[in-house]
């Protein structure tokens, strides 16, 4: 006989470490790590509807992740130090668009764009200033990073080793989805295929190195806030992460070597209860697809975890301490349902990268949440509500059939559903639709958005103190990498460039250690990028509206 | 007459959200409208421009690079003797309208804007030129 999820709950729950906080209501009443009957599902029981663990927030808070970068290196450490002093405990590091489309800040293209909408980071040297005087062993990084993730994370190898810190000891994700970046975010380089040459690269090599590393951070944010609904950006996280694990088989991986280390990241939007619901549907369908398509016999590899983010397009730039409220609902959102961590959007942030003040008070949104609140003692605690439980069971079933159109799309390959769907515009055309039924809607007046269409008194107040990135930053950043150039040893360089070369030109070859190797040789992003993009090509999308 | 609208993504910044619900309510306006696609430079911009032969431009600016690359898409457009009207749209702070102004920009769209905003803001736009023309 197979004991009940109850008991199997209790078995595991009783194996956790708990926090050392006294887990009762404010007036006294002890509370029980979970509730539900006999026969219900439990959290860290499969297929993990209720959580990943079994004992959740009792044992770990989520991880108070803020999202900075901006400037140069050295200004975004001084953020950095800033975060982990005001009580952050990771770091999550925004690149600017050069950087995010692997270009130098000398490029005619970065004109106007460096240091604006995150970090700059050119070479090593920059690397190794963003993360100056941070222990890495002890605080994890997260990189959002994709077209170059692979250069981006060799820099992050060769500072950390360079720093006393070994490959192994790295704790961390890098986002390196690029598959939402032509569906979604567009910020692509080389066309899928090669593109998802270099993922399959990043994947064995951290499998193989890289112990405590997230491979791929799969992305719906981005899907989410291009516009999708809440199932269709469940859905095509899904899909991308099926695509993931068809990837790394195809490339010889066993499915329980990689998977455990895949992580999700998703939207945390204003619908208060479809939120939680798509949170919950999620974890179900990777548990069950997990274990039963793609053969998975270890449970780490079929427990779905996630980082969540506040919506950044629910922010209005009308009287925007509103914000503040939004932030903090969306905030109860992600972790009613169950986020691991969690960036939580500054006020300002309709209108521009966040001051200091604004950020502080983001990440305090999260520490009255997980402390002066009590929501983090009892696990799932909207499980079992009749409403909640079957919009749970609706989300799965709207996913599963967008799943089973991108799994036709593919004649029965998600991998080839994901990237044909992406060639013929399928899910940009989809997420555009939908972008326009929600602006209509908010056009006729169906949809009410304070301070937009309605409750408009105070709108003519304007948010003062805005932060701003000057030209002389940009300037600063140009002078940084001449710097490095000048500096560098120009033989090293061309031989690395060699290398990289004749690596990229074998498709069966891993492109992580000629990169590290590029890396220590100073060789800039820019370079390794159009080194690359010479052998891959690059990918132009047809313009659609 | 339709008019016809060139809506352009300049720089790096894939934000098309934006553009793409301003083309579709321009074209249910009624309007003719041109999507350059994203990462454009101010001379393509400036060859698209002349090339359809449109009335207005809308530039779409996510990523807060518009002090820089407006006014150079406004220039390039002047240098080929091309005074077709600029509107912009994105996240821009109030502090920077009057900069962008100064630039040449007809009109500038906020965050929040609405569809019928939009719409008569490039009417008017349109209009404004005709009136210069007119006088």
């Amino acid at each position: 006989m197979g004991c009940s999820p109850r008991d199997e709950w209790l078995k595991r729950f009783a194996a956790s470490r708990l926090r050392d906080v006294p887990f009762r209501t404010m007036s006294g009443i002890p509370l029980e790590p979970v509730y539900g009957t006999a026969e219900s599902e439990y959290p860290g029981v499969w297929p993990f509807t209720r959580g990943p663990y079994a004992s959740m927030y009792r044992s770990k808070l989520w991880t108070m992740r803020m999202f900075a970068g901006f400037g140069t290196a050295e200004d975004t450490n001084a953020r950095f130090r800033d975060i982990i002093k005001a009580g952050g405990d990771g770091l999550s590091t925004a690149f600017d668009m050069p950087t995010l489309l692997g270009l130098d800040s000398d490029d005619p293209m970065s004109l106007g764009e460096v240091g604006r909408c995150g970090v700059a980071i050119d070479s090593i040297t920059d690397m190794g200033d963003l993360f100056a005087g941070i222990d890495l062993s002890s605080i994890s990084t997260s990189m959002t990073i994709n077209s170059p993730a692979a250069p981006i994370l060799a820099m992050f190898i060769a500072q950390a080793e360079d720093a006393g810190v070994p490959r192994n000891l790295l704790r961390g994700t890098l986002q390196n989805d690029i598959l939402k970046e032509f569906q979604a975010q567009k910020e692509f380089v080389f066309p899928p295929r090669q593109s998802m040459r270099l993922v399959r690269d990043v994947i064995a090599y951290t499998t193989s190195e890289m112990p405590y590393w997230h491979s791929v951070s799969i992305s719906g944010y981005h899907i989410r806030e291009a516009g999708s609904t809440a199932a269709e950006e469940l859905a095509f996280t899904l899909a991308n992460g099926f695509a993931y694990v068809e990837l790394a088989k195809q490339a010889g991986l066993d499915v329980d070597a990689f998977a455990p280390r895949l992580s999700f990241f998703f939207n945390a939007h204003i619908d208060f209860f479809e939120e939680i619901a798509k949170y919950r549907a999620a974890r179900r369908l990777w548990a069950q697809w997990l274990k039963v398509r793609y053969g998975s016999t270890d449970e780490r590899s079929q427990q779905l975890r996630f980082h969540a983010q506040t919506a950044g397009v629910s922010l209005t730039a009308q009287q925007v301490e509103v914000n503040v409220v939004r932030t903090a609902l969306e905030a109860l959102a992600a972790t009613l349902g169950g986020a691991q961590s969690l960036h939580t959007n500054s006020m300002d942030e309709a209108l521009a990268l966040p001051t200091e003040r604004a950020a502080r008070i983001a990440l305090r949104t999260q520490q009255v949440i997980a402390h002066e609140t009590n929501v983090a003692h009892v696990a799932d605690p909207l499980g079992g509500s009749w409403f909640v439980e079957e919009l749970t069971d609706e989300m799965q079933r709207r996913a599963e059939q967008l799943l089973g159109t991108i799994l036709d799309m593919g004649s029965g390959s998600m991998l080839e559903g994901c990237i044909g769907g992406i060639e013929d515009n399928w899910f940009q055309s989809r997420i555009s639709d939908s972008a326009f039924e929600l602006e209509r809607s908010l056009n006729n007046g169906e949809r009410i958005v304070v301070g937009v269409n309605d409750f408009l008194e105070g709108n003519d107040e304007h948010a003062e103190d805005l932060l701003r990135i000057t030209r002389e930053q940009e300037d600063r950043q140009r002078a940084r990498l001449q710097a490095v150039r000048d500096a560098r040893d120009a033989v090293r360089v061309e031989a690395s460039r060699r290398e990289l070369s004749e690596t990229a030109a074998d498709p069966t070859a891993n492109l992580m250690p000629p990169l590290i190797r590029a890396a220590r040789a100073h060789m800039t992003l820019g370079e390794m990028m159009s080194t690359l993009g010479t052998v891959f090509g690059r990918h132009v999308e047809t313009p659609s509206i | 007459m339709t008019l016809r609208v060139l809506v352009a993504k300049v720089g790096l910044d894939g934000h098309d959200r934006g553009i793409k619900v301003v083309a579709r309510t321009l074209r249910d306006a009624g309007m003719e409208v041109i999507y350059t696609g994203l990462f454009q430079t101010p001379e393509s911009v400036a060859t698209a421009v002349i090339d359809e032969d449109v009335d207005v431009v809308g530039l779409s600016m996510l990523s807060g690079a518009h002090l820089t690359l407006v006014p150079l898409v406004v220039k390039a457009m002047r240098d080929r003797g091309c005074d077709v009207p600029v509107v912009v749209g994105g996240i821009i702070p109030d502090r920077d309208m009057a900069e962008l102004r100064q630039a040449g920009v007809a009109a500038v769209l906020g965050p929040g804007a609405s569809a019928e905003t939009v719409v008569s803001c490039v009417l008017a736009a349109v209009g404004s030129r005709d009136d210069v023309q007119q006088a």
